[in-house]
């Protein structure tokens, strides 16, 4: 075991975390947006908002990842001819699987609010979408940023899997090296730790807010 | 100003209004008394259609309440609600709460909106408090924040729905004093509450509902002095 090809190697590792970093950011992001609407039509009365949005989340949330994103990296090809490279599969397979968990959680953030919230900003002559917007999100945001800390901690430890498709983000970067230096041992140990040291900070800041937030109930 | 025909609300197999015809005119402060769960706040709730009737008809301002979005929104904007638990917007402050409305729905400069809520935060003797967040505020304030929150809309008619009933006693009088005012300036109110020393000084009239159904109605005196039916001798018995 030979610790010594660790250093010269750190430079490559570290434009993996630069990919892992930014596709996870991403597909948080394009996650949040799609989980907002879907948490929304989650609680629609209307069964064609209703269902739709129900059969998303249950399929992608009962299925596998790395199925989902072999499926949208290898499968789609075959099926209609659109052959996406590696980073632009794995952000979209990535999106939809985020979309799913964002919007139970979003859903779950927008009941936590009083009706009373609705009812005022709608006896004051708001459209459905004006006390969203201005009431009842914001409040919602508000009380799940934890929730989202932890989704997006889940992500980017998952976007390991995107290595299957040969996306050049850190593992990616690990198996190539080990592959060269045939040292898997100290190679896979120092991935770990970069996942450790990216995931552990962003651990502290949901257990900050998430006390935050019950200290501000009390207030 | 409102106009009710027979109006019925069911909950399921619950039966909470059974056919309520009333007129409430302009300027007029009508009172609602009753038991709980005789209906009075459903009705309440009915005449800006955060219940939605199971039949019957209800006018206000001259339109006609229907189901369509546009037609229920532009009757809110014309009917000013007080809730029992206040719902001011936690994350606003005083201020922002108040002018939001009329800067989003009646589109009104952000400057206007501004004036209007500084002439009724004044008017509520809360001016001091326009940049404290709900939460800083008593049950008291909060409460008249509410109400000028709901005049900041410039409504023709303002419902109360128990203003009073969440606030600790030595807070019930600000809430009422800024209430008789305002019946005093000419506004229309529909006002339920168990604050019979209110209805008796500002109320034109008071309705006593009991089991979906009004039971009796007329001026305050006549019902507080004189009432004709049983049932309401018997309510006002309990609490006067």
């Amino acid at each position: 075991m030979n610790w010594a090809v660790v250093p010269p190697i750190l430079p490559l590792l570290f434009i993996g975390v630069r990919v892992t970093v930014t596709i996870t950011l991403l597909s948080v992001l394009t996650g949040l947006i799609i989980g907002t609407f879907v948490g929304m039509a989650r609680l629609a009365k209307s069964p064609l908002l209703y269902w739709p949005a129900t059969f998303y989340v249950e399929v992608i949330r009962g299925t596998p990842l790395l199925v989902q994103l072999v499926l949208v990296y290898y499968a789609l090809p075959q099926a209609i001819g659109v052959n996406l490279p590696p980073m632009l599969a794995g952000w979209l397979a990535f999106s939809i699987n985020s979309g799913a968990y964002v919007s139970e959680i979003v859903r779950a953030g927008i009941q936590s609010i009083d009706r009373g919230q609705t009812e005022a900003a709608r006896s004051l002559g708001m459209t459905f979408a004006q006390a969203m917007r201005y009431i009842i999100l914001p409040q919602a945001f508000r009380n799940i940023m934890p929730a989202l800390g932890n989704e997006f901690i889940t992500l980017l430890k998952d976007s390991a899997l995107m290595s299957t498709i040969a996306v050049p983000e850190l593992m990616r970067y690990g198996q190539m090296m080990v592959g060269r230096k045939a040292e898997p041992f100290p190679i896979y140990i120092t991935v770990g730790a970069i996942y450790l040291a990216l995931t552990l900070p962003l651990s502290l800041i949901v257990r900050r807010m998430e006390r935050r937030l019950t200290k501000g109930d009390r207030a | 100003m409102i106009e009710l025909k027979n109006v019925h609300k069911y909950f399921g197999h619950l039966h909470v209004l059974k056919g309520i015809t009333n007129k409430v005119e302009q300027g007029e402060v009508v009172v609602i008394i009753g038991p709980s769960g005789s209906g009075k706040s459903t009705l309440l709730r009915c005449i800006n259609y955060l219940e939605e009737p199971t039949e019957g008809e209800i006018v206000v301002d001259g339109i006609k309440l229907n189901h369509s979005a546009t037609n229920i929104n532009r009757v809110r904007q014309e009917v000013g609600m007080v809730f029992q638990s206040f719902n001011l917007f936690p994350h606003m402050t005083v201020l922002e709460n108040i002018t939001l409305a009329p800067k989003k729905v009646r589109k009104m400069p952000a400057a206007e909106a501004e004036e209007i809520a500084r002439e009724l935060l004044a008017k509520v003797g809360l001016s001091e408090k326009a940049d404290a967040y709900p939460r800083q505020l008593s049950g008291g304030q909060q409460q008249r924040v509410a109400i000028a929150r709901a005049l900041a809309m410039r409504p023709k008619v303002m419902l109360f729905d128990e203003p009073t009933s969440a606030l600790d006693p030595e807070m019930i009088g600000e809430v009422l004093d800024v209430m008789k005012q305002l019946a005093r300036d000419g506004m229309t109110m529909v006002v339920v509450t168990h604050e019979m020393g209110f209805a008796r000084e500002v109320g034109d009239r008071v309705i006593f509902m009991d089991d979906g159904r009004i039971i009796e109605e007329g001026k305050p005196e006549e019902i507080f002095q004189n009432p004709k039916n049983e049932r309401t001798q018997a309510f006002l018995s309990k609490i006067l």
